[in-house]
């Protein structure tokens, strides 16, 4: 099976090694790296990350990462954005007004409720119900639960670009995509068996839709 | 909207399965890597791990147990248990745990949450509190106070008061532990955690003193818990975990039901 290498993209962004783990769970060899060469190179990239925007841009910026990462999706890579990952591929984030990638038109902000009762960061297992085919998503069904931890969420600005939304005192979009982009605010990786679902469908994904 | 999460306790022991009632007095019930696998596979949401070993130097065990469970384990791990810097959160982290612990340690070094939420994201550091039961007072305006050292010893330090610190130094999350309830399986002690949880902003675990069902269920409405934190009852056979979940499902609480 050709492309079975994925790199994880290593830009001091909290823990990857419990996504390197999920990869090896479903067949997919990963390999965690900070070299922008070897991203452009991959097959595939996995763009994990959990944070804050502003320090995870200047790490990317500051060691080439996101050129490299640019170059990789005009090429056609595959690649899965996940958490922060996804959340700076959009336009911009509220997180410390910060200009992020741009692969996805939209911007990423701050879950602002009044009801003590909702507590930030939207913490915990919650649905991700499906909107739009994607070929990730193809073995989540109704009811399906992912594991999420974050206070900011994603607004594209296209309604073509949601593949998944959540509820949390209103819908965000949770799984978010465009050609062979494609990001989840969740944790595939902590979600159990849906989770490693998603990884698995990625380790064969070609990149269209 | 979220789920209410069931999490399942094992104490660790010179890298075995140990229960504590009221701390003292364990037993070592098992291994818990395959324990660990047994409870994700029947739908556990969390797992925590607390190590209980005595000797510093054996405290390695600990990290290679977590990393064997994080290998065949995809939920989020919890560890704690003689967490005392930011060197060692990270290393518990390296090894594969998504949130940190912190206990004693942070009681007699507060500045241990902020530092160790710096390092790590304030949503993976999680302020444990063992809490007795003393009556209110001027100086326990809240009636209850922070114990540490599993319950040994008395800080004088009102409970209510500590978990607004921690929530204020960044604790991503609490678990409010009833001394006078653990291991008694008599019920969570309902007051305290709804006292906590209705005060703080971020999730709230009631932990200590689950015994049947209805316990749970009680801790996850009345006590306004985010999550209920079980440990014997899974642990001897008693109740399976997936049991305790569609009890609570059936009874009107959202739980995650598919796995």
């Amino acid at each position: 099976m050709p492309g079975q290498v994925a790199i994880i993209i290593d830009y001091d962004a909290g823990n990857l090694r419990s996504v390197e783990r999920a990869c090896r769970e479903v067949g997919l060899a990963a390999e965690i790296t900070a070299d922008p060469d070897r991203v452009r190179r991959a097959r595939r990239i996995i763009f994990p990350g959990v944070g804050a925007a502003a320090p995870a841009m200047r790490s990317i910026t500051a060691n080439g990462i996101d050129q490299a990462l640019r170059e990789a999706i005009a090429a056609g890579t595959p690649v899965l954005g996940i958490c922060l990952g996804m959340q700076i591929s959009l336009e911009r984030s509220e997180e410390g007004d910060t200009p992020t990638l741009g692969f996805i038109p939209g911007q990423v902000v701050r879950f602002r409720f009044d009801r003590p009762d909702l507590k930030i960061p939207h913490m915990g297992w919650n649905e991700v119900r499906v909107v739009r085919p994607h070929p990730l998503l193809a073995d989540v069904e109704p009811g399906d639960e992912f594991y999420f931890v974050h206070g900011y969420y994603p607004q594209p600005a296209n309604r073509e670009d949601v593949y998944a939304v959540t509820d949390y005192e209103g819908e965000f979009a949770s799984a978010l995509g465009r050609d062979n982009y494609f990001g989840m605010q969740c944790h595939p990786e902590k979600s159990g068996r849906v989770g490693l679902n998603v990884l698995r469908r990625f380790a064969d994904w070609d990149g269209t839709c | 909207m979220l789920s209410k999460r069931l999490i399942a306790c094992l104490d660790v022991r010179d890298g075995r399965l140990a229960k504590s009632i009221r701390f003292v007095d364990t037993k070592d019930i098992g291994d818990p890597v395959e324990k660990a696998r047994e409870y994700y596979l029947d739908g556990l949401d969390e797992l925590v791990f607390y190590d209980i070993t005595a000797s510093s130097d054996r405290r390695n065990i600990m990290l290679e147990v977590v990393e064997r469970v994080a290998e065949q384990v995809f939920i989020p791990l919890s560890v704690g248990g003689g967490v005392r810097s930011v060197a060692d959160a990270t290393n518990l982290r390296l090894a594969g745990a998504e949130k940190i612990n912190v206990n004693t340690a942070a009681v007699e070094r507060p500045a241990l949450i902020a530092e160790c939420a710096e390092a790590i994201g304030d949503q993976n550091v999680v302020l444990s509190m063992d809490i007795l039961r003393v009556g209110r007072s001027d100086a326990c305006p809240s009636g209850y106070e922070i114990v540490t050292h599993g319950g040994r010893t008395r800080t004088g330090r009102d409970a209510l008061a500590w978990a607004l610190e921690g929530e204020r130094l960044g604790a991503g999350e609490l678990v409010v532990n009833s001394i006078d309830a653990d291991g008694t399986r008599d019920g969570y002690e309902i007051a305290l955690t709804a006292m906590i949880a209705g005060s703080v902003r971020i999730p709230v675990i009631a932990s200590g003193g689950a015994g049947r069902p209805e316990h749970l269920y009680e801790a996850l409405t009345a006590g306004k818990a985010d999550a209920a934190l079980v440990a014997s009852m899974v642990h001897y056979g008693d109740y399976r975990v997936s049991e305790l979940k569609r009890y609570l499902h059936e009874r009107g609480v959202k739980m995650r039901m598919k796995w």
